[in-house]
């Protein structure tokens, strides 16, 4: 059992998401950086997709009740276990009384915002519609449907893990993606691409955007030259997922992110494919990117290569499982 | 390779054109009835593909927008010009799927603090309060889809002359129960949250409860009408 002892706002319950209710309206949610979370949880011995806490405003301050194993990832936080400075992208083990202390990201070394707390057996909270995610705008999933609060406690499924101690390269390192020193992510042309002027569809890939404050997990809103059509466009509403990049009538784009709407009504010029949507879910705000084009193939081949990574990192777990197991 | 905007040539007498196909990223494909029309013979034949597709080894759900349909994927296939072809001509052979289900009545309070933008479709449209309320209020509107968010239902059949464009930028935060108008369209949201419509109006009604096994009120083929309790000019 672990007590909140001091969190920030939108501090929530994720997993990889929740699937097969788009049909009712609900969207799929999850982590921010999914990457982050399932790398976190084969680090714990735990499938990939358990739910872990995902920490995005800072500090964040907790106390275990009990003696209990975890692993952080994602966001390097600062992080300390009373005065022990931790490894990021690492497993720990914490003894009962112990606080778990996160503080700033220092988000200019490697773009990262959004930190993994990760225990064994996953947060055990209530499965909700096939998922342990946070539905905030249904007010379902996750803790009690809301974000982290102060007095909140946070049970672990297992208080022990079958995992390994190990420290990971962090993905950015090992996959990184850049363009013209900017961070990139890659970019499908959607539906609309093709309603853009020529000038609106140059710069979606020659110019810089910048992440606004008025960021969250449901979009990214950036800023940057306005992109806009031949003609205004009106659409009928029709189903969306994360990563969309949806124009409105004032020609700055909003990337759809985890909380996305399953529907939307303005007009897409692309989509970030599913493989970099972790990158972007880890730019704080403030950040300049680039959209870098990319076709079908090569957006299914930087998928694999996404779970190359993680089976890599699966391999390194069950290889130290097995000298221990030796010893 | 299908990158963008696809479409095939005509395959039906039944059609004057051919839906268009679009990629969500590797995530999910949209098929698009053609034109830039709505109407409920072709939500049928939306609601028949959606049965159809929803069975197929890739796809994880097939879900109907208006006058559209997206099919998100299990994996995404390597072969996704075969898809395309597949569901074109499932668009074109299907048979439409005549859904009718229940009516439920909600009252709304029209303009005033529970309708922020009922000013912004008076300018558009040029009509005044009261000629508003009464087109708005005067169709039995079917459930085209759900969407948005949990429990939220798109409708159809909203007459054009109320119809005013979504908002240059969403507003963020717009309470349950908002009635509002974005386009040609209508519809009730089901809990507080961001919204690119027009708000015209109020109404109290729970559209979604996540411990029922169906969780969502309505469904596709059910239908709304508004009854106008006040109006706050």
């Amino acid at each position: 059992m672990i007590e909140v002892l001091r969190t920030g706002a939108l501090n929530t319950v994720q997993d990889l998401g929740r699937y097969g209710c788009l049909g009712w309206g609900v969207g799929t949610s999850g982590a921010m950086d999914n990457l982050a979370l399932s790398a976190g949880n084969i680090l714990l011995g735990n499938a990939p997709g358990c739910a872990a806490l995902e920490v995005q405003v800072f500090p964040l301050r907790l106390r275990f009740l009990a003696d209990c194993d975890f692993a952080l990832t994602g966001a390097d936080a600062d992080a300390q276990l009373d005065d022990l400075p931790l490894l990021p992208w690492a497993s720990h083990s914490a003894r009962a009384g112990q606080v778990l202390r996160l503080g700033l990201p220092d988000v200019a070394a490697l773009y990262r915002s959004r930190a993994y707390l990760c225990l064994p057996g996953g947060v055990d909270v209530p499965m909700v519609l096939n998922s342990r995610s946070t539905q905030l705008r249904g007010a379902f999933g996750g803790l009690a449907g809301r974000a982290l609060k102060t007095g909140d406690v946070l049970r672990a499924a297992q208080a022990r893990c079958d995992g390994a101690a190990l420290a990971l390269l962090p993905p950015e390192l090992a996959l990184p993606l850049h363009c013209e020193g900017s961070p990139a992510v890659r970019v499908l042309p959607a539906a609309e691409y093709d309603c853009y002027t020529a000038a609106s569809q140059a710069s979606l890939w020659q110019s810089e955007w910048t992440i606004t404050p008025q960021s969250d997990r449901y979009g990214f809103r950036l800023t940057g030259q306005a992109l806009q059509p031949k003609v205004p466009l009106e659409m009928r509403s029709h189903g969306i997922v994360p990563g969309v990049i949806q124009v409105p009538p004032d020609g700055q784009p909003i990337v759809q992110m985890r909380d996305a709407q399953p529907t939307g009504g303005y007009p897409k010029i692309g989509t970030v494919i599913e493989a970099d949507l972790w990158r972007l879910g880890q730019m704080p705000i403030g950040s300049r990117i680039r959209f870098l084009e990319t076709g079908w193939d090569e957006a299914l081949h930087a998928q694999a290569q996404l779970q190359g990574w993680l089976a890599d990192v699966q391999g390194q777990v069950q290889l130290q499982q097995g000298r221990r197991g030796r010893a | 390779m299908a990158r963008t905007r696809d479409a095939l040539p005509p395959m039906t007498a039944l059609e004057d054109a051919a839906p268009v196909f679009s990629l969500l990223g590797t995530t999910a494909a949209l098929l698009e009835a053609p034109g830039p029309a709505m109407d409920l013979p072709r939500q049928q034949r939306i609601w028949a593909l959606a049965q159809l597709a929803r069975h197929w080894p890739e796809v994880q759900e097939a879900v109907p927008g208006m006058n559209n349909l997206m099919l998100t994927f299990k994996q995404a296939p390597r072969d996704i010009d075969s898809l395309r072809e597949r569901l074109v001509l499932a668009w074109a052979e299907v048979t439409p799927l005549p859904l009718q289900g229940r009516v439920i009545e909600l009252p709304v309070v029209y303009g005033g603090e529970g309708g922020p933008h009922m000013a912004d479709v008076v300018a558009h449209t040029g009509l005044g309060v009261d000629d508003i309320v009464a087109l708005h209020s005067a169709p039995l509107y079917p459930v085209y889809a759900l969407g948005s968010h949990p429990g939220y239902c798109y409708l159809g059949g909203m007459d054009p002359r109320i119809a005013t464009p979504r908002r240059q930028a969403p507003v963020l935060r717009i309470p349950g129960g908002s009635v509002s108008i974005g386009g040609f369209q209508t519809g009730v949201s089901a809990s507080p949250g961001p919204s690119g419509w027009n708000t015209i109006g109020s109404t109290q009604m729970c559209f979604f409860d996540p411990t029922q096994a169906m969780p969502a009120l309505l469904q596709p083929g059910d239908s709304i009408r508004f009854r106008v309790e006040k109006v706050i000019r």
